[in-house]
């Protein structure tokens, strides 16, 4: 099988968005480019509202990953859970559609017998473990998400911690919106090393609006820059593209 | 997609005594007796089958269900071991309420106590006996190549007479080398920042050890700024933990390479106050503390009259030196 390289947005939000493009569609985009969209909704004590409950699940849906709603404390395990749930969520699709392939038109995982499906998961399990991943994290940084920074630095550095732990390559980039003169902006490029986050996190400012839609759809160009990153960086090894289930 | 569709999860936690079960594949049935526990990844039934009482688990994630079942059938391969559960069956069952088939797996029903209620039942001095046990299973399990990964109180069961410990939910097991697959926040060495989330046995023995912290301290407790010290202060601060404190040190600070070398050491420290000649015992209470802090200043009393009685002899020296020449 070939190895390819997984394209993850991992947004961290807290409510609605109320600035820009639809970011349900933005996340569609995504989704048609390859990257697939998880969105994780951080929650106070209270509940959030309905509205944002909504936004949050139909990015997800629209970009075919995983939303999950949390309290702040829960956020290190929950970032890497889904992080590494959406990975293998996407691999298995891939898998499904070489099933497909070889086995006929509506052949899946589960129309397999449960003995041979060991053997298929353990081919996903050995890919999730090898594969290439880029992660670009857009954090909202509006109004109330302030005091959860540190929270969400710390979730980060779980995260890096969890995914440099396996067999394959990680880059890592790190976006917040609203950013102070445009709608969103870097604060980390494609690296490697994601704590190399601390010196730029902390100066965050956060304003009032919140554009998640623009954000989404800087993120997805940004993916492009990967590319001609790793044709620098790998010479020889062929790129192939993985497009999500 | 959510992580776990709630109304379907919630469904699967709640199935009526009496549901009876059958695989698509294998047309076994089994007919739910009650709940055992149900969790992130799906929810456990003792039933009755033509086997006699089983262990079923229904997830509507396949993913982890088959990736359990591919670690169970490699435990049934090594002879002899408290390793998981004995792994019976693995079917589908089509789902009348929701209209689905639900993945399930079938597995040896163990009778036993959690590990934490039995050792408040049964006192403390039997959580080093199970911790010796555990970490043989563990060692067995690492020769094979593998790593538990998500070990914690919860997840060991103590079973039969002589009470035995057993290893359950082999859902974070890993082969060695790779990322763990899954953990808990507390047992982790990623999350106290005291290593890396690769599994290697050391993974594991960071686990006992906080184990074995966490039965002498049941209040759960945060990580503060320098964790090994944190660690370190609580371990001397508990008279239980303090006979082991090398042995716990030096599995939180990841120097067992292997799990056998952990046992052989708790062994020894077991049997440390034991031996005849004791090179130093510990004050065990804050009274004798005190009375030993007076002794000492008794003895430094003495060692500055000694001083004084010296200097003074010598001065004397001096001058009858002096009264020669």
């Amino acid at each position: 099988m070939r190895k390819g390289t997984l394209r993850q947005i991992l947004l961290i939000t807290d409510g609605c968005s109320n600035h820009g493009e639809d970011p349900i569609a933005m996340a569609a985009l995504a989704k048609e480019q390859g990257i697939t969209v998880n969105v994780i909704g951080v929650l106070d004590q209270d509940t959030m509202d309905e509205n944002g409950l909504r936004e949050i699940e139909g990015i997800a849906m629209a970009g075919g990953g995983i939303s999950q709603v949390v309290y702040a404390k829960q956020l290190s395990q929950t970032v890497q859970m889904v992080t590494r749930k959406a990975m293998t969520q996407t691999l298995q699709g891939v898998v499904n559609r070489e099933l497909k392939q070889i086995l006929g038109s509506n052949v899946s995982m589960e129309d397999l017998p449960p003995e041979k499906r060991g053997e298929v998961m353990e081919i996903v399990d050995e890919l999730g473990e090898t594969v290439e991943l880029e992660v670009l994290i857009l954090v909202d940084t509006s109004g109330s998400m302030k005091t959860k920074l540190p929270t969400v630095k710390e979730a980060l550095f779980d995260l890096s911690l969890s995914l440099n732990a396996r067999m394959g390559d990680n880059l890592f980039s790190v976006f917040v919106f609203p950013g102070k003169h445009e709608d969103v902006e870097k604060v980390l490029d494609w690296t490697p090393k994601l704590e190399a986050l601390s010196s730029v996190f902390p100066k965050l400012t956060s304003g009032g609006l919140t554009p998640t839609g623009p954000a989404l759809r800087r993120a997805v160009s940004h993916f492009q820059k990967t590319r001609s990153l790793r044709s620098l960086i790998v010479r020889d090894e062929s790129y192939f593209e993985e497009s999500s289930m | 997609m959510s992580v776990m569709n709630p109304i379907l999860k919630n469904h699967l936690c709640k199935l009526p005594v009496g549901t009876v079960i059958v695989g698509k594949w294998h047309n076994h049935a089994y007919k739910i007796v009650k709940p055992l526990g149900s969790g992130a990844n799906g929810a456990v039934y003792l039933a009755e089958s033509m086997k006699g009482l089983v262990a079923i688990k229904l997830s509507d994630n396949g993913t982890s269900i088959t990736s359990e079942v591919n670690v169970l059938k490699r435990f049934s391969k090594v002879q002899g071991a408290a390793l998981g559960p004995s792994l019976l069956d693995m079917d589908d069952w089509f789902d009348p309420y929701t209209n689905r088939a639900i993945p399930f797996y079938v597995m040896e029903y163990i009778k036993g106590e959690e590990f934490f209620s039995f050792i408040k039942k049964r006192g403390k001095e039997w959580i080093v006996i199970l911790v010796l046990q555990l970490l043989s299973a563990l060692d067995q399990l690492h020769e094979e190549g593998w790593v538990f990964g998500d070990l914690k109180p919860e997840n060991l069961l103590v079973a039969g007479m002589p009470p035995t410990v057993r290893l359950l939910d082999v859902g974070g097991t890993t082969l060695q080398g790779r990322a763990i697959k899954e953990f808990t926040e507390f047992y982790d060495r990623g999350y106290w920042g005291l290593g890396s989330r690769k599994a290697d046995p050391a993974y594991d023995l960071f686990a006992v050890a906080m184990i074995m912290i966490h039965a002498c301290y049941p209040l759960k407790f945060e990580r503060k700024e320098n964790t090994r010290q944190q660690l370190f202060t609580m371990i001397r601060a508990d008279a239980t933990l303090r006979k082991y404190q090398n042995v716990l040190m030096k599995a939180i600070d990841g120097a067992y390479k292997r799990a056998i070398d952990m046992k052989r050491d708790l062994v020894a420290a077991i049997h440390h106050d034991d031996l005849p000649s004791k090179p130093f015992v510990a004050p065990k209470q804050s009274s004798s503390r005190k009375q030993h802090h007076k002794k000492s200043k008794k003895r430094s009393g003495v060692l500055e009259t000694a001083f004084i009685v010296v200097t003074l002899l010598c001065v004397y020296a001096l001058y009858l030196y002096g009264q020669i020449l």
